[in-house]
């Protein structure tokens, strides 16, 4: 059931970001064997598999978090080694990880210019960030009730956007987004899926999104990888598969996994 | 908690109106509330940055003595020795900090370490004897808090103006509350999480510092029992009244102001009624349990207000 398409992963010429045999251990336990993969640019790219299965390692990897075991990145066709986040960063690969970088006491300007303050005579010029922000949600279609709320005040979905509207505004090449509809209602979760759309259109940034609805995914994606057992084991285009033959594999794998289990 | 602040204001105002005379207002707010809200300015940063210094107060015994040790035993300058002694404030709040932050030690007992230190040394080298100011030191009162009847609580307003613009309208303020609001996001914002805890820790220790030379001045003499722990619990009650958040994250300086107001305004009223200032603990403590309930259950309607 190993459908990597390995004409796929072999690179493009315009690729934004290419990973080679990625392999993750924590000691004696593999986080990840040998990840193979692309992200073309201008690309939205769906990252799934089950838990457990590296999904959040190999973000973490992406991201400077954590360096890998062995394996190559190369960015724009060139080899880095991802130091740090803030190294991350200045390449232009930035992550949104569900909430955590929001402080819910600021509110949404305040957050959005957090530690990029625009400042005057060493004040804070509160009117003009207002503006931009406002300025900056309105264009990426995001709609909240005041940019003058602290962001505890809004919804999970609204603070997302938030999060992700504030990566988008460095800039990013690459915009890793880490489950951005985990506990999300529909409604919610539809704010977010118009807002990766919407960065779709606009062809900038290349996005890598890991979530658990497949059907939101095959959704907003141009992509699927299915992430099994720390590889890569399915590449498709989201037109070439369907919900439920993904889940299918996913099942498949378990059950597999839980008979070697019984046998052993 | 604006709200609550001014509410308690206008509350014990009224209650106290009684003994609300010239030279009670005088002394109130010449002399007693300075000396509370200059400290609280401090205090406040440090809760919403997600810290408290235990130590301050006794920044505020000691700063005179080690001014007037320079002076009179070193033949320092008079005005050299003042800076020296308002850096002794910047240095605890450096040790305090690097405790804290680098060594990572809570700074509830980083500072009540730091605190003990500084008052056994201040009572150990003073044999616990009140001293003079010496006359070399006494004249740059004149500047500095210590000049006409109302000297002191003008630097107390023009720092409290200073402290709010700081908190609200710069880039360390609004890092400030960020700190104490989500430690690990602001750190992922790229802000330098220690800096900012150095630093407020520092401000704390030169404004105790501040507050320690301005009583000396005040009162024309540098006594042992001015400075223990009891500035420090003023201002931290002060702070928390006005609507600082023990757990950080929020907190305003103008709330801090009028937190003062009202416990400078009890202390001294009381006093004058003649009721024993040991019964002033009490109220205190009272403030700080009706004004956090009330705080809480404020907040708790709110919530079910839906915004």
């Amino acid at each position: 059931m190993t459908e990597t398409a390995s004409g796929e992963t072999a690179g493009h010429a315009g690729d934004v970001l290419r990973v080679e045999h990625i392999a993750k251990n924590y000691g004696a336990v593999t986080a990840l064997t040998d990840v193979t993969m692309r992200l073309g640019k201008g690309e939205v790219l769906g990252l799934i598999g089950d838990n457990g299965a590296g999904k959040s390692t190999l973000l973490k990897i992406l991201c400077g978090f954590q360096a890998p075991t062995s394996g190559q990145i190369f960015l724009d066709g060139r080899e880095v080694a991802l130091r740090s986040v803030d190294h991350a960063r200045s390449l232009g690969i930035d992550a949104v990880y569900q909430d955590l970088a929001l402080v819910n006491q600021l509110t949404v300007y305040q957050n959005m210019f957090l530690n990029r303050e625009k400042v005057r005579w060493r004040l804070v010029s509160n009117r003009a960030m207002r503006r931009e922000a406002r300025e900056h949600l309105d264009e990426m279609g995001v709609q909240i009730p005041s940019v003058n709320v602290p962001v505890a005040r809004l919804s999970g979905g609204q603070r997302q956007a938030i999060a992700v509207a504030r990566s988008v505004f460095s800039d990013p090449k690459i915009l890793l987004l880490d489950e951005p509809l985990a506990a999300m209602g529909v409604k919610e979760g539809a704010i977010i899926l118009d807002l990766i759309r919407r960065l779709k259109e606009e062809g900038d940034v290349s996005v890598i999104v890991i979530a658990h609805n497949y059907a939101q995914v095959l959704a907003v994606c141009d992509r699927v990888n299915l992430l099994q057992g720390g590889r890569i084991t399915l590449d498709k285009r989201s037109e070439e598969t369907s919900a439920q033959a993904l889940t299918e594999l996913v099942v498949a794998e378990y059950r597999k996994a839980l008979q070697a289990r019984i046998a052993s | 908690m604006f709200v609550i602040a001014v509410a308690s204001f206008v509350g014990f105002w009224l209650a106290n109106s009684a003994f609300v005379s010239t030279t009670t207002l005088t002394v109130t707010f010449n002399n007693t509330f300075p000396a509370i809200i200059i400290i609280a300015l401090g205090e406040v940063f440090l809760l919403i940055c997600g810290e408290i210094d235990l130590s301050v107060g006794f920044v505020v015994g000691f700063a005179p003595f080690f001014t007037h040790y320079l002076d009179d035993f070193y033949h320092v300058p008079g005005l050299l020795a003042i800076l020296c002694g308002l850096l002794l404030g910047v240095v605890v709040g450096w040790v305090n900090g690097f405790l804290t932050v680098t060594v990572g030690v809570p700074s509830f007992i980083t500072t009540l370490g730091t605190g003990f230190v500084l008052w056994g040394t201040m009572l150990y080298t003073s044999h616990a004897q009140p001293s003079g100011v010496p006359a070399n030191i006494a004249h740059y009162g004149a500047w500095l808090g210590g000049g006409n009847k109302y000297s002191w609580l003008i630097w107390a307003v023009a720092l409290t103006a200073v402290f709010h613009i700081l908190l609200t309208r710069t880039r360390w303020g609004l890092h400030t509350v960020s700190v104490g609001g989500n430690l690990l996001g602001s750190r992922e914002a790229g802000i330098k999480v220690a800096r900012i805890k150095y630093g407020n820790f520092m401000f704390t220790g030169v404004l105790g510092a501040l507050v320690g030379m301005q009583t000396m001045w005040y009162i024309s003499s540098i006594d042992p029992n001015s400075g223990s722990y009891t500035p420090m619990f003023n201002a931290v009650t002060a702070a928390v009244i006005g609507g600082t958040a023990m757990l950080g994250g929020s907190g305003t300086i103008i709330g801090a102001f009028f937190g003062a107001i009202v416990l400078a305004d009890l202390s001294v009223g009381f006093a004058v009624e003649g009721v024993s200032a040991n019964l002033l603990y009490v109220i205190n403590g009272a403030a700080i349990l009706i004004a956090m309930v009330a705080n809480v259950q404020l907040a708790r309607l709110r919530e079910r207000g839906g915004r």
